[in-house]
């Protein structure tokens, strides 16, 4: 996918004045949050559970080159095609030749944010090879000019049902209906022949066990078990670090995983598939690929960002975000957004290409504290900050402001005196109230809030004065 | 090089890899893969009466529907009570492995085979239940072909009560013990199919199931 990622602050100038959208996001950010709070009271030890399952992650990505073996390994003693590829670019080449030699002309998709990653429906198109979403909201999406996810769960969050309405009437030429069931059976009558036609079934994992060479897929829809049970090829789409050593491990996560994603104990579907069916079975693929993709995840292992590994992609952290709440995730620019989007951007994609990710945060810990494999967050937010530092990233004027406040902070005299100068301008400019509008040398800060004015004197100068007045006083 | 070996290398840098502590990881691996260890789970009564409640009301909760019988040869008329009830037609394709059952007896024209797309009832049994989460877990085989649980409208799964185990860690175990190694799919089902791609509105019946009714067989 083509990174927009640069372009943050005027995307989120345009978000911000959509009323639509900002009416469609208001009407989400409640849901997700309450159904999760609710959803972890099931759990004794919701914490020690959490504890857990970053052992397990970390177990594996401390030690990924075994484990990555030991998985392939495992998956072509049950008759699977481990592949692997580098980037994007290649996950497009392999999925076309895979697609070429088993005669495919239609590919039915489950959710995969991998193949988001890669562009890989455009490339299939390329190749004269029909790609098919069958997620509800990743068909939304597709059917409405190729639009990309704004959220790794519910990928068409920013819409409301009048959207849907208006775009399966035109699309489908049906009467227009504002009944959310009636267009779900729409959309589910019109994916139902590509599930039966599709030769080539594609998903993304949720997990791969390598105990018994499996991926495991976690659905709510059934889209992800018809497109791994009709079609006669299977192709599963994963990063590399998404290893799990053994089906104990598995069951530990998924006590997180949907909880933490859509609030529910358990997802409607948790499939676990090992290899190709056998010639008496009725259904199940006859062929099934891994393509295991790098695309920036080997450089991350045991870096200053190897904890964002852990990630099982349940999306809380954006959820639970005052900045996604707010903003959306279209605004982000590239497939993830939110706070776990900040992070993998610019690893993924460049730091130079996301600038602005990392500072769009409060640093206020929320995602932290939902991470359900305590990814500290804003620690590895504050991270990419300092390494735009050191790579001279910053704009020119906050690298010169940030020379001039330390060479002054390293002489207390002149400190001193400057903040008295400032503590008065700043008294000054807000002319007898306590609030100053607009603040002339950076007027971004004040354009959707005030600043607090202070009363003229520094911390410094008060504390002396509370000093002597104690000493008068004894 | 091709990309394994230069991923793999990528992977083997960044964890500065070196016999010494290739060895101390292989040593990891092998202690995790042997263990079998299992996280923290939410404690509750196991005892078979306790576990059959509690699957019972979690199924429900996941918006399946629950019928108790006392023995297998009820389940068809049982499962023709619900079709009735539901005024669903009484044809239906059954897993292969539930093709003894008297089903004619009931009423009921089934088919023993794989799933079709024009199926509207689908009936299968299940390898074993989770309490926990009132969870079926299904192993597809030639006689209990995956595609009966997905595609027809309506699922109506057999389930044995002396089949249903607390945690979907008893599962494995289960399944390790009867089985040897997984099947090609192992389906956990926790009610009908479901979406909340529009405006966060939970709807029952996306690509699969509309339904799901469980017959449970006390014996």
């Amino acid at each position: 996918m083509e990174i927009k990622s640069m372009h943050f602050k005027a995307n989120v100038s345009a978000k911000l004045a959509d009323a639509v959208l900002q009416g469609n996001l208001k009407n989400a950010k409640g849901k997700f949050v309450t159904k999760r709070a609710e959803a972890i009271k099931d759990l004794d030890d919701f914490e020690a559970t959490r504890d857990a399952a970053a052992a397990i992650r970390n177990k594996v990505i401390d030690n990924l080159d075994l484990w990555l073996e030991r998985f392939e390994q495992k998956a072509k003693d049950t008759g699977a095609t481990v592949l692997w590829a580098k980037d994007g670019a290649e996950v497009c080449r392999l999925v076309i030749d895979i697609a070429k030699k088993h005669g495919v002309k239609k590919v039915t998709k489950s959710k995969s944010m991998l193949s988001e990653e890669a562009g890989l429906n455009h490339a299939l198109e390329a190749a004269g090879i029909q790609p098919v979403e069958t997620d509800l909201g990743e068909y939304i999406l597709q059917v409405d000019n190729n639009e990309p996810p704004s959220h790794i769960i519910a990928p068409a969050v920013h819409k409301s049902l009048d959207d849907v309405a208006d775009l399966f009437h035109k699309i489908h030429g049906t009467p227009r209906k504002t009944d959310i069931p009636a267009l779900t059976r729409e959309a589910r009558e019109v994916l139902r022949g590509h599930f039966l036609s599709a030769e080539m079934g594609l998903s993304g994992g949720n997990f791969l066990v390598a105990e018994t060479g499996s991926v495991a897929l976690v659905t709510n829809e059934g889209n992800g078990r018809m497109v791994t049970t009709l079609p006669k090829v299977h192709v599963v789409i994963t990063g590399i670090e998404k290893v799990i050593p053994t089906l104990e491990d598995l069951s530990t996560l998924m006590r997180l995983l949907p909880r933490s994603a859509t609030g529910q104990s358990i997802s409607n579907y948790f499939s676990i598939l090992t290899g190709v069916k056998k010639p008496e079975e009725h259904d199940g693929p006859e062929h099934l690929y891994f393509v295991l993709v790098d695309a920036g995840r080997a450089d991350v292992v045991g870096g200053d960002f190897h904890a964002m590994l852990r990630c099982i992609r349940c999306g809380a952290c954006m959820n639970h975000c005052p900045v996604y709440q707010t903003i959306g995730g279209h605004a982000y620019g590239w497939v993830y957004p939110g706070p776990m989007g900040s992070v993998l951007t610019p690893l993924y994609a460049g730091i130079e290409n996301s600038i602005d990710l990392p500072h769009a945060a409060t640093l206020c810990n929320q995602c932290g504290i939902v991470c359900p494999v305590k990814i500290p967050l804003p620690d590895l937010l504050r991270k990419l900050r300092e390494k735009q530092t050191e790579r001279g990233l910053r704009p020119l004027t906050e690298r010169i402001g940030l020379r001039l406040w330390a060479w002054v902070a390293l002489r207390p005299a002149l400190y001193a005196l400057g903040a008295r100068f400032g503590a008065r301008y700043l008294k000054w400019l807000a002319s007898g109230s306590d609030r100053i509008r607009i603040l002339p040398a950076a007027p971004e800060w004040t354009q959707g809030r005030d600043f607090p004015a202070p009363q003229g004197k520094t911390f410094r100068e008060l504390y002396a004065a509370r000093q002597k007045t104690a000493k008068e006083s004894t | 090089m091709n990309s394994r070996e230069e991923i793999l290398g990528r992977v083997r840098a960044g964890l500065q890899r070196n016999a010494g502590n290739a060895a101390a990881g292989r040593e990891v691996m092998a202690a995790a893969l042997s263990s079998n260890s299992q996280g923290p789970k939410p404690a509750f009564d196991a005892t078979p009466q306790a576990l059959l409640e509690r699957f019972r009301i979690k199924s429900e909760v996941q918006a399946s529907t629950v019928d108790i019988v006392a023995a297998d040869a009820d389940v068809p008329a049982a499962v023709a009570r619900y079709l009735g009830d539901m005024k669903l037609p009484k044809t239906a394709v059954v897993q292969p492995a539930l093709a003894a059952l008297d089903w004619a007896a009931a009423g009921l024209t089934v088919e023993a085979r794989g799933a079709r797309d024009a199926d509207l009832v689908g009936i299968t049994g299940c390898f074993c239940a989770v309490a926990e989460t009132g969870t079926l877990m299904m192993c597809s085989a030639p006689d209990t072909p995956a595609a009966v649980s997905l595609l027809p409208e309506t699922h109506i799964a057999v389930v044995q009560a002396s089949r249903i185990v607390a945690y979907m860690e008893d599962a494995w175990n289960l399944a390790r013990a009867e089985l040897g190694s997984l099947p090609r799919a192992v389906n956990f089902i926790s009610g009908p199919s479901r979406t909340g791609d529009i405006e966060q509105t939970i709807v029952l019946g996306a690509h699969g199931p509309y339904r799901v009714h469980l017959v449970v067989v006390q014996n």
